[in-house]
């Protein structure tokens, strides 16, 4: 395993929110009809997950599913098993017209968290971050700047974003310079 | 003289003294004050030059509508032009300079246009300089632009120091103005439950009203405005900003905030500002009313201000801008003026009443005071000068004979008060006249509409009329509660304050005085003060034939300077619809276009500037990239390497020897920016076969198949080699940056044509690093890798022969291997994970040692496939070549019924014989054609412009070849062969080239299927 | 700057997040199709001032396209609709019809 790299080697700033890169996530994105038994049979047996409901996710970010468009998921694995999962995946879905494909290397992985993690996110993000509309459990795909990315949040104070491998070294400058400790803007 | 008072100034600390400078010298000030106030008090009244005719400036008003005062801020990298004293806080060490002028403020060379002023007339420029026509760049321009512009810009060299953000921000109610109306707005919005956010231009809550006086609920203006912030700071769905200002309103609810975090202490370490990008239900514009000027002859003179404006630099810094006063009006208001100068001792010499009945209570006030007043009366003229010293009084009606003087030191003038109507009209809000005001305020029956077609904007309090404390405060109420309730919720019942105020009786329009002025007094009656522009010159563009307000506004360019006519509008059009006979109705406004009030360039940028200007897209090879010497072009937002440059080498040398080296030994090239699509499903056969020219569906598995797409009108837009996976799984490469343009393409088709075909894409371009090995040593090395860590993959020319594929191990790499080539050289392009690509390009170097390995660029990408007379999209192609055009015809299938393009390339024009088409081009001279270059045919075209007949699409220096290479598309090309065209170049040369086959070299293949 | 609902994953989105894509429901022409078929489906677009349906994509978000219908005079958006069918929804055309009384928009209205 000596040869893998995530993009940016676990980059990480401490500011108004910590921003770190999590490294590598195993990631499968499931195409499909969402509403078949043989795919959410597949989902939970490559996660134990139940089928997200729309811009929801289920699990974790070792063991999770998240709700793309009405027809792809994010399957989230641990990157060391995303072959075998994938292969099991397929197997599963013998006859569904799906498309599972691994995309772990495809993407990079940020966390920002603490706080004013929802300030730092309504920088970068045209979607409203307030309590009462985007919670644990929330998932949503949008623009981080000029970029296309997705997020979550997995507790009250933390977000996992995914954006492409190759923008992670713009991403993790934007959530950054979106850190500066000066710049809280004290609003969530 | 201007001073500071003893008494008074309710937003200034006196214990406080602030140091700052102006022009230089050094001047104090205290914490609270603004610019423009400490200059007062520091007897700096004349605070710039006009902008035409470099007359002598003080400042006019005490808010963001101010024309005159603008400063150049700061030094060095925090230098900015034209900010307003007005708006700008105090604070210790702040540097300003004054503008337009030369070489000082007080001496300047170009006051001389103040006396040529009756030549500057409006339209000058356009009549005075058509001729001669060469005169206009060699003489007029140069000094046009050396005289011409506001303030100076920043150096060029310098970078601006600040950063800047953006936030995105939603609320069920906007409330733009923090004085009483805004404050009572939004009480009434958020007792509703609705989410609130409340800006308020300046730092401090509360607007005017302290100034002017009142009681509301039987408390201070002061003390209600105290009590009502803290009421509003107790609910969890409010939010205040203050120094933050709505700029604009726009399509559906959205509007920007404009939020100066430091600007009142720079270099704090924050973002200098902040932009709010809000999407709210509902908008309420509580932004108050500006007042008026008068239009008389010097009322543009060094100490002539709005009469509410002095009271606010009485009353809010303690400031005085004269000791012996002249008021001058057409309303009640202005005697709140002559009272609080009054009160702080200074003396009100007169009241001039524009009214031959006068005022009411107030004036009885002001008279009780043994102030005089004057009613029927006007000003004539101030006498001109860098600060007030005379005026001539006179009858308001007639044309300013009989005239009195009277000494004084300073001038209060009030026209009346205009509804700040901006943000109401931003998205379409449309205006009424009301007559007995005199002014424009919101019609409420035309707001501007929001996405489900009812209004969004409602506007309270002086914004939308009412001008008196009770009425503004009753329809502050009222708005707040409409704006909860449009917004979805059930807005409670609040009732508006009590307030106790002085009644008033109404104004009287003047938009000349006296109103029958004679010409020179008009000719020195400014209307609009930052740009110049006079009374007279709106007469003139009247006479002239100017009848549209918008036209008279470009002619005379009232109202077009930073300010966009805050002040000047309404006088404006006001006399162009005299000048015309109309009503002012009936000449209308000009557009209000945001923002309201200038914005930094820095705010609009937000985060975006450095090394975060634009997302630069990076392979996972790109460091290697940049430690070894590469010299990166941008492909779409990815960087390549153009080449890797060695120390002692210029970038051609490096781009010849990673082409004679590729050739000779082997090359490495990453190819990871590919754009790489998984196609998979049922019918991902038949879609290929729409998608692409050629036929894709029967592609044996384990084959590559080279592949043109076409627009649905025929053109092409991309190319790429396709692989079948499995039975029902394809992936197709496609250009570097056509990866998600393609992905889109592919999708849209699916998703709006044929929804009902079992497909499904997946983007899959960065999933994987892609290494091309290339050269006659390329199979060597792998089979090194494989030896050296086992890997299991047979790469001879018999188990992966030319245009296949396979999966397995080479070395320690899980991997793909394509036997493609897009150099002619024996090459495989191989894919990993991308997480494994820099060691895998690291193993390769190394492994590559003993066979000559060098990496390369695109340049000599594009010199090896131009070799071979490969084409490139984007180079023979430009959205308006087909593939016939480029003699692909073996590329599409003519066994397809259909495909995307194919009933378009049976149009007429596409099948014309006479359309340019591929050839290659061998300067006679072994020179390098310049690109682009276009050849010369017979005779001229219908314009008498000579007819072309090709043009160059790809020119290099071959070194495999030691000579000029090129490709090009000419008219009857393939059937020119060895015919010698002409390519005139911008040098000057003419260039002479021969007609030949596009492949230059190794026509058979033989390299690369070894 | 619009906000349009995607009606696949239930976003009120702001224009950056959208790409337009022109004018709803071309009937496609291919292969067989005379020249003067294929020259209006390639080239000739309803203008309208007033009611209007479009192709729209999700672009920022989940990809999809979808149909809009939308007042060019006034940007009142009526309704967002799935982009896999042929026409509009009988609601939003009744919808539409109350808003806008004598609308026409090619043969509907």
């Amino acid at each position: 395993m000596s040869n893998l790299a995530s993009a940016l080697n676990g980059a990480s700033f401490n500011g108004l929110a910590k921003v770190d890169e999590v490294g590598l996530v195993g990631m499968i994105t499931l195409r499909g009809d969402l509403g078949s038994a043989k795919v959410a049979a597949a989902v939970k047996a490559a996660t134990g997950c139940a089928m997200p409901q729309q811009r929801k996710i289920e699990g974790t970010l070792a063991a999770g599913a998240a709700w793309m468009s009405p027809d792809e998921l994010l399957v989230l694995v641990p990157y060391a098993e995303v072959n075998a999962k994938l292969d099991a995946m397929n197997a599963e879905l013998a006859g569904e017209h799906a498309l599972a494909v691994n995309v772990s290397d495809a993407r990079a992985v940020f966390r920002v968290s603490g706080a004013a993690s929802r300030e730092v996110m309504g920088k970068v993000a045209p979607v409203d971050f307030s309590a009462a509309e985007f919670a644990a459990g929330d998932f949503r795909r949008s623009r981080l700047a000029q970029v296309a990315g997705a997020f979550w949040m997995d507790s009250e104070d933390s977000f996992t974003i995914v954006c492409f491998r190759s923008a992670a070294d713009y991403v993790f400058g934007l959530l950054s310079v979106a850190s500066n400790p000066q710049s809280g803007v004290g609003v969530y | 003289m201007s001073t500071r008072l003893a008494s008074q100034g309710r937003l200034i600390d006196r214990s406080k003294t602030i140091e700052f400078t102006f022009n230089g010298k050094r001047m104090t000030g205290h914490a609270g004050d603004t610019l423009a106030s400490a200059l007062l008090a520091n007897d700096q009244m004349m605070m710039g030059r006009s902008f035409k005719y470099h007359r002598p400036r003080g400042v006019v008003a005490s808010g963001s509508e101010e024309p005159n005062a603008l400063m150049g801020l700061g030094t060095g990298d925090r230098f900015e032009p034209n900010q307003r004293a007005t708006t700008t806080e105090l604070f210790s060490g702040l540097s300003a300079q004054s503008q337009n002028h030369w070489p000082n403020l007080e001496f300047d060379v170009l006051a001389i246009n103040n006396k040529l002023g009756r030549f500057l007339t409006a339209g000058f420029y356009y009549k005075m300089f058509i001729h001669p026509k060469p005169f206009w760049k060699h003489i007029y321009e140069p000094i046009i632009r050396r005289s011409a512009g506001l303030g100076k810009a920043p150096d060029k060299e310098l970078k601006d120091a600040d950063t800047y953000e953006h936030f995105y921000f939603f609320c069920d109610v906007l409330v733009a103005g923090g004085g009483v109306a805004g404050l009572q707005a939004a009480k009434a919005a958020a007792a509703s439950g609705a989410k609130v956010l409340l800006m308020e231009q300046n730092a401090h809550w509360g607007g005017r009203a302290p100034v002017d006086g009142g009681t509301i609920d039987g408390l201070s203006p002061d003390a209600w405005i105290e009590k009502t912030l803290a009421e509003l700071a107790e609910m969890d769905n409010v939010t205040m900003r203050s120094r933050s200002m709505v700029s604009g309103v726009y399509d559906h609810g959205y509007a920007l905030g404009y939020e100066r975090l430091n600007d009142h202490e720079p270099g704090n370490g924050a973002p200098r500002h902040r932009l709010w990008r809000i999407r709210a239900s509902q908008i309420v514009t509580a932004t108050g009313a500006i007042e008026r000027p008068l239009s008389f002859s010097g009322n543009d003179v060094p100490g002539v201000m709005l009469a509410a404006a002095m009271r606010d630099y009485v009353v809010n810094w303690g400031v005085t801008p004269g000791q012996k006063v002249i008021v001058v009006t057409n309303n009640d208001d202005a005697y709140r003026t002559a009272l609080v100068l009054h009160e702080a001792g200074v003396e009100v010499v007169r009241v001039l009443d524009a009214r031959s009945a006068g005022g009411g209570a107030l004036m009885e006030e002001v008279r009780q005071k043994g102030i005089r007043v004057e009613c029927g009366r006007a000003i004539a003229k101030v006498k001109s000068g860098k600060r007030v010293t005379k005026v001539s009084i006179c009858a308001q009606s007639g044309v300013g004979g009989a005239q009195e003087e009277v000494s004084c030191d300073a001038v209060a003038m009030s026209g009346g008060w205009s509804p700040v109507v901006h943000l109401w009209s931003h998205c379409g809000g449309k205006l009424i006249w009301d007559e007995a005001a005199a002014h424009f305020r919101p019609d409420a029956d035309r707001p501007p509409l929001g996405d489900n077609g009812q209004g969004f904007v409602v506007p309270a309090g002086s914004a939308n009329g009412p001008m008196g404390l009770g009425d503004v405060l009753a329809d502050a109420s009222a708005a707040g509660a409409a704006a909860a309730e449009a917004a979805g919720f059930s807005a409670v019942k609040t009732a508006a304050p009590e307030v106790s105020v002085q009644d008033e009786l109404p104004l009287e329009p003047v938009w000349l005085m006296p109103a029958q002025a004679e010409v020179s007094l008009r000719m020195k009656s400014w209307l609009d003060y930052q740009n110049d522009v006079k009374v007279t010159d709106v007469q003139l563009a009247a006479r002239e034939g100017y009848e549209s307000v918008e036209h008279t506004k470009r002619y005379t360019t009232l109202g077009m300077a930073t300010d966009q006519g805050k002040l000047s509008n309404i006088n404006g059009l006001a006399m162009l619809a005299d000048s015309l006979g109309a009503s002012i109705p009936e000449v209308g406004t000009t557009t209000f276009r945001p923002p309201y009030h200038p914005i930094s360039m820095g705010a609009i940028a937000g985060e975006a500037r450095g090394k975060i200007f634009q997302p630069i897209r990076k392979t996972p090879m790109h460091d290697w990239h940049e430690a070894n010497g590469a010299e990166f072009e941008p492909v779409g937002h990815w960087r390549r390497p153009y080449a890797f440059v060695r120390s002692g080498e210029s970038t051609h040398d490096a781009v010849m020897r990673e082409v004679s080296n590729t050739r000779e030994r082997l090359g490495l090239l990453d190819a990871s920016t590919l754009g790489k699509l998984i196609v998979k499903g049922p019918d991902a056969g038949k879609f290929l076969d729409m998608m692409y020219t050629n036929m894709m569906s029967t592609l044996k598995i384990g084959k590559c198949r080279y592949g043109l797409m076409c627009s649905e009108n025929g053109f092409l837009i991309d190319d790429g080699v396709v692989a079948r996976i499995d039975d029902d799984t394809w992936l197709c490469h496609t250009t570097t940056g056509g990866a998600e343009r393609i992905h889109g393409h592919m999708e849209e088709w699916l998703q709006t044509e044929w929804w009902d075909w079992n497909v499904y894409v997946a983007n899959v371009t960065e999933q994987y690093a892609q290494v091309a090995v290339v050269g006659p040593n390329a199979r060597k090395v792998l089979e090194k890798l494989n030896a050296q860590a086992g890997g299991g993959m047979d790469l001879s020319a018999e188990a992966l022969p030319f245009m296949e594929w396979r999966d397995g191990k080479i070395g320690s790499f899980d991997c793909r291997a394509y036997r493609i080539s897009f150099s002619g050289e024996l090459s495989y392009e191989i894919a990993v994970p991308a997480s494994q690509g820099r060691a895998f390009w690291d193993a390769l170097i190394e492994a590559g040692q003993e066979f000559g390995v060098m990496p390369y660029g695109t340049e000599c990408l594009h010199i090896m496939r131009a070799e071979k007379g490969f084409i490139m999209i984007g180079d023979e192609t430009d959205g308006t070549v087909i593939p016939q055009d480029l003699n692909m015809q073996w590329a599409i299938s003519k066994k397809k019924e259909d495909f995307l393009g194919k009933r378009a390339h049976t149009r007429s024009h596409m099948a014309d014989p006479e359309r340019w088409k591929l050839v290659g081009l061998e300067t006679v001279d072994g020179s390098v054609l310049p690109d682009g270059a276009y050849a010369l045919g017979e005779g001229v075209n219908a314009n008498g412009q000579k007819n072309m007949i090709g043009r160059v699409t790809s020119t290099y220096h071959s070194p495999t070849l030691g000579r000029g290479i090129a490709m090009g598309l000419v008219k009857h090309g393939p059937d020119r062969m060895g015919d010698v065209i002409e390519f005139p170049g911008t040098d000057g040369k003419v260039y002479k080239a021969k007609i030949v086959d596009p492949v230059f070299y190794d026509k058979e293949g033989a390299k690369q299927n070894v | 700057m619009l906000i349009l609902e995607c009606p696949y994953c239930g976003v009120k989105a702001e224009e950056t997040e959208l790409a337009a894509g022109g004018e709803a429901h071309l009937k496609r022409f291919g292969p067989g199709s005379s020249d003067d078929e294929f020259h209006d489906y390639l080239f000739m677009r309803e203008n309208p001032k007033g009611v209007h349906f479009e192709r729209w994509r999700h672009a920022n978000g989940c990809g999809k396209w979808f149909h809009a219908a939308r007042c060019t005079t006034t940007l009142e958006v009526f309704g967002t609709y799935s982009a896999q069918t042929l026409e509009p929804p009988k609601e939003l055309l009744d919808k539409i019809s109350e808003k806008r009384p004598g609308w026409t928009w090619r043969d509907l209205g």
